[in-house]
């Protein structure tokens, strides 16, 4: 499993982890939202998810969500980043494709405005897999400033979601 | 028009105003008899007499108000007699009751309410509705009788000794209700018409303002009371609001005639502000402002109240260099959403210091750029500046400057003040000039993951000038826009510590990120520490080691 590269302090030592599982329904598809304390939110692929586990190749990155919408086409300016993007909790930010034929979307999991996405992961799929929590990020999302605590509200802490990993490995085992 | 000029402000008219020598109704000439004796019978004060026959000798203003109106009543008594003895036909003028002729144009612009208005004969006599010496003058409202009483003076000036400011010059600064310039407006149309309908040549319209003689009686006055000389330029200012509230509401004709002239600003209580009613002033037609407006003025029951009477100093600004020493210390005070975050910060731990010395009402903070809450500031510290704003002392001797420094040294460890010196206002714009275009030195330490040897590191100190592609930092980027920006590491140095640590000293072009430099931010500043490196990297500790601008001077020890 690709290590979470917090440091000591840590690069992410202002960030608080919630987390999403099975997303829609589908088991283990789990994102981790990165909050800052200044309420910016980074959205990345949780540990748990089937396309951070051994032996997944990823075989395309498309962040053309449907015919008429590309988030590589959101521009933002300005201090108050006008012209973003809204995404609602359930909205798509790209698709990915493995070499064994599966498609997974990923999904906002909170409602705000699109800031930017990482296309750093476009030329080099391998960090997604390799930092996903830190240089293999989707997006960074920045909520209305009076959702900032609401957004979170329907999502797991880092414990209860340890708790929900634990569950799932006692049921199959 | 004419009297435009006569109601706009400041007039510098003493050039064709008669400025004669001696303090005395030598000052006024047979002509302006008919302007005295119209005036005086209308209920106008003796100064404001003065005033609208253009009389600059700052010496008779200063006359005894009773002594004023009696010279008056001798003056026209003596021309009076003058008169008798060459012409008896002024003595008795043909028509008792002079009319008031329509202003230039022709129209019956002196029709009140379809009444035609009249001017009092010039022999009617003060009885009626004429100025004795208890009756507020129906033009300055009482400005130019009692305000310039001793009483008030006195008054005043205990106000401005209890205050306790350090000064050695005054200015006197008046803020008089808008109504007190259409009353005078409409005098003065008096003056004029009386002069026409005698067939006599029109008075200048560069009548002595108000204010200026206002202050040609009360400086002196003031300055002797208080012990200092009166100075248009002194940055201590002794202000006095008046108000009339028995005639607020002559002004709000003006709002109909001239609409333009009274557009609601956010900051101020009522459009009637003194400048829209000067500005409607120039604008309305003499015949329009005679419709409206009754002549003469009425006589005011009430004198103005002076509704404040004010203090001001100068601000005055200090500045030196401070050292941070701790972690844990903001620049300025840290609120988020109302709550305080952290107990202290620096801004504070000098300017309390500073506040109770100079006993100012409020501070203003600036600094050669600022450090995280967490980074310190060693070296020589950085250059800031504080505006104490009204302080009640302004003097310091260097020594008294240099206790006053102790003081904010002795107080904490968590900051260091030098060079703490009184500066200019003009000064400080080299504080921050060229703040953005200066390197600056920092010292970091580093973490990485992967075990580190002292050659793995040692290729840092080759690199020069590096060039950095940095986005916006995420923890600023709620604030600010998202921008790439170019930014260069001039040169490099690291130390080894041990298989996870080193430290590294930097030379940077001012506006580089730091931290962001070091774990780089989620690959959003690259290249980075991490990738230089081929680890993972963050950023444990950062300290500013120079801030390189050369002020404020350096002060010996
Ligand atoms: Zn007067």
């Amino acid at each position: 499993m690709a290590a979470g590269a917090a440091g000591p302090g840590g690069a992410e030592r202002y960030f608080t982890r919630w987390y999403k599982p099975d997303v829609k329904g589908r088991p283990c598809e789990d994102f981790c939202v990165l909050q800052h304390s200044n309420r910016i939110c980074v959205i990345t692929l949780a540990e748990a998810h089937p396309l951070l586990q051994s032996g997944k190749t990823i075989k395309n990155i498309n962040y053309q969500i449907s015919a008429n919408c590309s988030r590589l086409q959101n521009k933002v300016s300005g201090k108050s980043k006008r012209g973003a993007q809204f995404l609602t909790e359930l909205a798509p930010l790209c698709r990915i494709s493995s070499s064994d034929g599966e498609e997974y979307t990923i999904y906002s999991c909170i409602r705000g405005r699109l800031i930017e996405v990482n296309e750093n992961i476009l030329s080099n799929p391998a960090l997604l897999q390799e930092k996903p929590s830190t240089e293999g990020y989707i997006a960074v999302v920045l909520p209305k400033f009076e959702e900032s605590k609401s957004i979170t509200q329907g999502l797991l802490t880092q414990k209860e979601y340890e708790e929900v990993l634990l569950k799932r490995r006692s049921s199959a085992s | 028009m004419r009297s435009a000029a006569l109601l706009s402000e400041p007039v510098l008219a003493s050039a064709g105003r008669r400025a004669r020598g001696l303090p005395s109704m030598s000052s006024l000439a047979e002509k302006d008899r008919p302007i005295v004796q119209l005036l005086l019978n209308t209920g106008t004060c003796p100064r404001c007499i003065l005033r609208f026959c253009c009389v600059g000798s700052q010496m008779l203003y200063r006359h005894p108000h009773k002594d004023l109106l009696k010279d008056l009543q001798e003056f026209l008594r003596k021309s009076q007699e003058e008169e008798d003895t060459v012409c008896l036909d002024v003595a008795h003028p043909p028509c008792k009751r002079l009319r008031l002729e329509p202003g230039g144009e022709g129209a019956d612009g002196l029709k009140h309410n379809g009444a035609v208005l009249q001017l009092p004969s010039a022999d009617s006599g003060a009885a009626a509705v004429g100025c004795s010496a208890g009756n507020v003058c129906n033009v300055c409202l009482g400005i130019l009788q009692e305000f310039c009483e001793a009483d008030f003076v006195k008054k005043v000036c205990q106000k401005v000794n209890a205050a306790d400011y350090q000064f050695t010059s005054f200015v006197f600064s008046v803020s008089l209700p808008p109504q007190l310039s259409v009353r005078e407006r409409a005098a003065w149309l008096g003056v004029k018409q009386q002069m026409r309908n005698l067939g006599l040549p029109l008075p200048k319209d560069d009548i002595v303002q108000l204010k200026e003689a206002y202050k040609w009686i009360i400086h002196p006055q003031l300055s002797e009371e208080l012990g200092v000389p009166a100075d248009g330029k002194s940055l201590f200012e002794v202000s006095v609001v008046f108000s009339h509230p028995e005639t607020d509401e002559e002004c709000h004709f003006l709002a109909t005639a001239c609409p333009d002239c009274f557009k609601p600003a956010k900051n101020k209580q009522s459009v009637f502000t003194r400048m829209a009613v000067i500005k409607a002033l120039e604008k309305i037609k003499e015949e329009d402002f005679l419709k409206h407006f009754p002549w003469p003025p009425s006589s005011p029951k009430n004198l103005c109240d002076a509704l404040e009477i004010q203090c001001n100093n100068g601000a005055v600004f200090v500045a030196g260099r401070y050292n941070k020493y701790s972690r844990n210390l903001p620049q300025t005070p840290w609120i988020i959403d109302g709550e305080r975050k952290l107990e202290s910060s620096v801004e504070e731990l000098i300017s309390e210091h500073l506040m109770a010395q100079f006993k100012a009402d409020s501070f203003n903070f600036s600094s050669s750029g600022r450090e995280d809450v967490d980074v310190r500031t060693l070296g020589n510290g950085r250059p800031f500046a504080i505006e104490l704003v009204n302080p009640r002392r302004i003097h310091f001797t260097a020594e008294e400057m240099k206790r006053l420094q102790q003081a904010i040294n002795d107080s904490s460890d968590k900051i260091q003040v030098r060079d703490l010196q009184l500066v200019t206002r003009e000064a400080i714009g080299r504080m921050k000039e060229g703040e953005e275009e200066k390197t600056k030195t920092y010292s970091a330490l580093i973490w990485t993951d992967k075990a580190i040897q002292r050659e793995d590191i040692a290729f840092l100190d080759d690199i020069k000038e590096l060039k950095l592609d940095q986005k916006t930092p995420l923890r600023v980027l709620h604030r600010r826009p998202l921008a790439v920006r170019c930014r260069l590491i001039h040169t490099m140095k690291s130390e080894y510590i041990d298989e996870h640590h080193f430290r590294l000293h930097l030379k940077t072009q001012a506006g580089t990120y730091i931290k962001e430099f070091v774990h780089g931010d989620f690959g959003r500043t690259k290249p980075n520490i991490g990738s230089l490196l081929n680890r993972t990297a963050d950023i444990l500790e950062l300290d500013v080691e120079s801030v390189d601008v050369d002020w404020p001077p350096t002060l010996a020890d």
